[in-house]
C-alpha cells in the first residue's frame, strides 16, 4: 500500500491493519464518541445476508424430500433448538430466546468467517476505491472481521445481560429478583444485623457476578478472532518478507503451508467460538429463569 | 527505551508461555477424562463429546485472549510508541 514512499516494515504493516476505519481516533481505552464504521457496516451487511439465506431455505422448504441445503439448515435449526430446550424450561420464553440463538450462531459464524477472507483482499480494494475517490490511500484504514473489535463483542455480551434482567423480572418478578439479589449465594438470616451484612455481601457477589460473565462472553470471542487476525497478517508478511531478501526464496513456501493449517484450524475455531457464545447466551438466559 | 523494549519482549514470552502451560494442562486433563469415561461408557460418546468441544474452547479463550494481547504488544507496541 505504501510502494511509492517506502515498503512498509512488519510493524508498520500490522498497525495499519489494525486501524479502525472510525470518524475519530481512539486515544481512551473506554471512549463512546468513537464509531467504528468498518466493524458495523459489515456486520450489518452479514447480519442481512444470515437473515437472507435462513429466509431462502425457509421459502423453499418443502414437506417431501429436503435437497441438500434444506436438509443442512434443518440439521442446523433442530440443533439450536435442542440445547435451548436443554437450557430454558419455560416454553413461553423459548418461543423467543430460541429463534434468538439461532441469530445469535449464524450472525457471530458469519462475522468470524471473515476472518477466512485473505487479509489484505478487502483492505486493498478499499485502498484502490479510496484512492479513485481522490484521498491518500496511506490513510484508507479498513478492518473487515467485526467480531474482532472489541466493541462488537462487548456490545453482543451487554444485550444479553440486558435480556437476563429482562427475564429476571419477568419470571421471578421485581420484588422476587431483589430478594434473590440479597439472598443468594450465601443466604440470609432472621437476625436483623446478620441479614444486613448477608445482605450487603449478597449483592456484591451478585454484581461481581454478572460483571465477569457478560465481560468474559465478550472477551472470549474478541481475544479468539483477535488472536487469528494478527496471526493471518504474520503469516501474510513472510510471504512479503521474501520479495525484500534473495535469501528468503523458500518463504512463500512456508507462507502457503503456515496458511493452510491455520486455516484448517481456524475453522473449528471460528465454528465453535460462534457455538460457544450462543451457548452461554442461552445459559444464562436459562439461569435468569430458576428460582433460588 | 531499549530497556523498555527488552521488558516487553520478556512479557510477551511470559504471556504466551505461561499462558500455554496452562491451556496445555487444562486439555490434558479434560481431553484423558474424556477418553476414560468414554471407554467406561461407549453409549455416552456422542454426549461427552459435544461438552468436550465447549469446554476444550473454553480452556483455549483464556490462552488466546493472552496471545493476542502478546502479539499487540510485540507489534502495535502502546508502551513504546511514546
Amino acid at each position: 500500500m505504501a510502494a511509492e514512499a517506502h515498503a512498509p516494515t512488519a510493524s508498520e504493516y500490522i498497525v495499519h491493519h489494525l486501524q479502525h476505519l472510525q470518524n475519530v481516533k481512539q486515544t481512551k481505552i473506554v471512549d463512546f464518541s468513537v464509531i467504528n464504521y468498518d466493524s458495523i457496516v459489515v456486520a450489518g451487511l452479514l447480519g442481512l445476508l444470515a437473515v437472507y439465506v435462513l429466509w431462502l431455505a425457509a421459502r423453499k422448504a418443502t414437506s417431501g424430500v429436503p435437497g441438500r441445503f434444506q436438509a443442512a439448515v434443518e440439521i442446523l435449526v433442530e440443533m439450536v433448538d435442542n440445547q435451548a430446550k436443554a437450557n430454558i424450561h419455560n416454553a413461553e420464553s423459548r418461543k423467543f430466546i430460541a429463534p434468538l440463538g439461532l441469530t445469535v450462531f449464524v450472525w457471530i459464524f458469519f462475522m468470524n468467517f471473515m476472518d477466512m477472507l485473505p487479509v489484505d483482499l478487502l483492505p486493498t480494494i478499499w485502498s484502490k476505491v479510496y484512492e479513485a475517490a481522490g484521498h491518500d490511500p496511506h490513510h484508507a484504514y479498513l478492518r473487515v472481521v467485526p467480531t474482532a473489535d472489541l466493541s462488537t463483542t462487548l456490545g453482543l455480551a451487554f444485550a444479553v445481560l440486558l435480556l437476563r434482567f429482562w427475564y429476571s423480572v419477568k419470571i421471578k418478578g421485581a420484588g422476587g429478583w431483589a430478594h434473590e439479589l440479597v439472598s443468594a449465594p450465601f443466604g440470609t438470616s432472621k437476625n436483623p444485623i446478620f441479614a444486613l451484612i448477608l445482605g450487603v455481601v449478597n449483592v456484591l457477589m451478585q454484581i461481581i457476578e454478572y460483571v465477569a460473565n457478560t465481560v468474559s462472553h465478550g472477551m472470549r470471542l474478541f481475544g479468539n478472532m483477535y488472536a487469528g487476525e494478527l496471526v493471518f497478517m504474520l503469516i501474510a508478511l513472510m510471504g512479503g518478507a521474501a520479495a525484500l531478501s534473495l535469501s528468503g526464496v523458500l518463504l512463500p513456501v512456508g507462507h502457503i503451508i503456515a496458511g493452510t493449517i491455520w486455516t484448517l484450524f481456524h475453522i473449528l475455531v471460528i465454528t465453535l467460538q460462534a457455538f460457544i457464545f450462543m451457548m452461554l447466551a442461552l445459559i444464562y438466559l436459562g439461569q435468569a429463569h430458576n428460582a433460588h | 527505551m531499549e530497556n523498555i523494549l527488552g521488558l516487553v519482549a520478556l512479557a510477551c514470552g511470559l504471556i504466551v508461555g505461561l499462558g500455554a502451560i496452562g491451556a496445555s494442562i487444562g486439555i490434558a486433563l479434560m481431553g484423558g477424562k474424556f477418553l476414560e469415561a468414554s471407554a467406561r461408557q461407549p453409549e455416552l460418546i456422542n454426549e461427552l463429546q459435544t461438552k468436550m468441544f465447549i469446554l476444550a474452547g473454553l480452556i483455549d479463550a483464556a490462552f488466546l485472549i493472552g496471545v493476542a494481547i502478546a502479539l499487540l504488544f510485540a507489534f502495535a507496541n502502546p508502551f513504546a510508541l511514546k
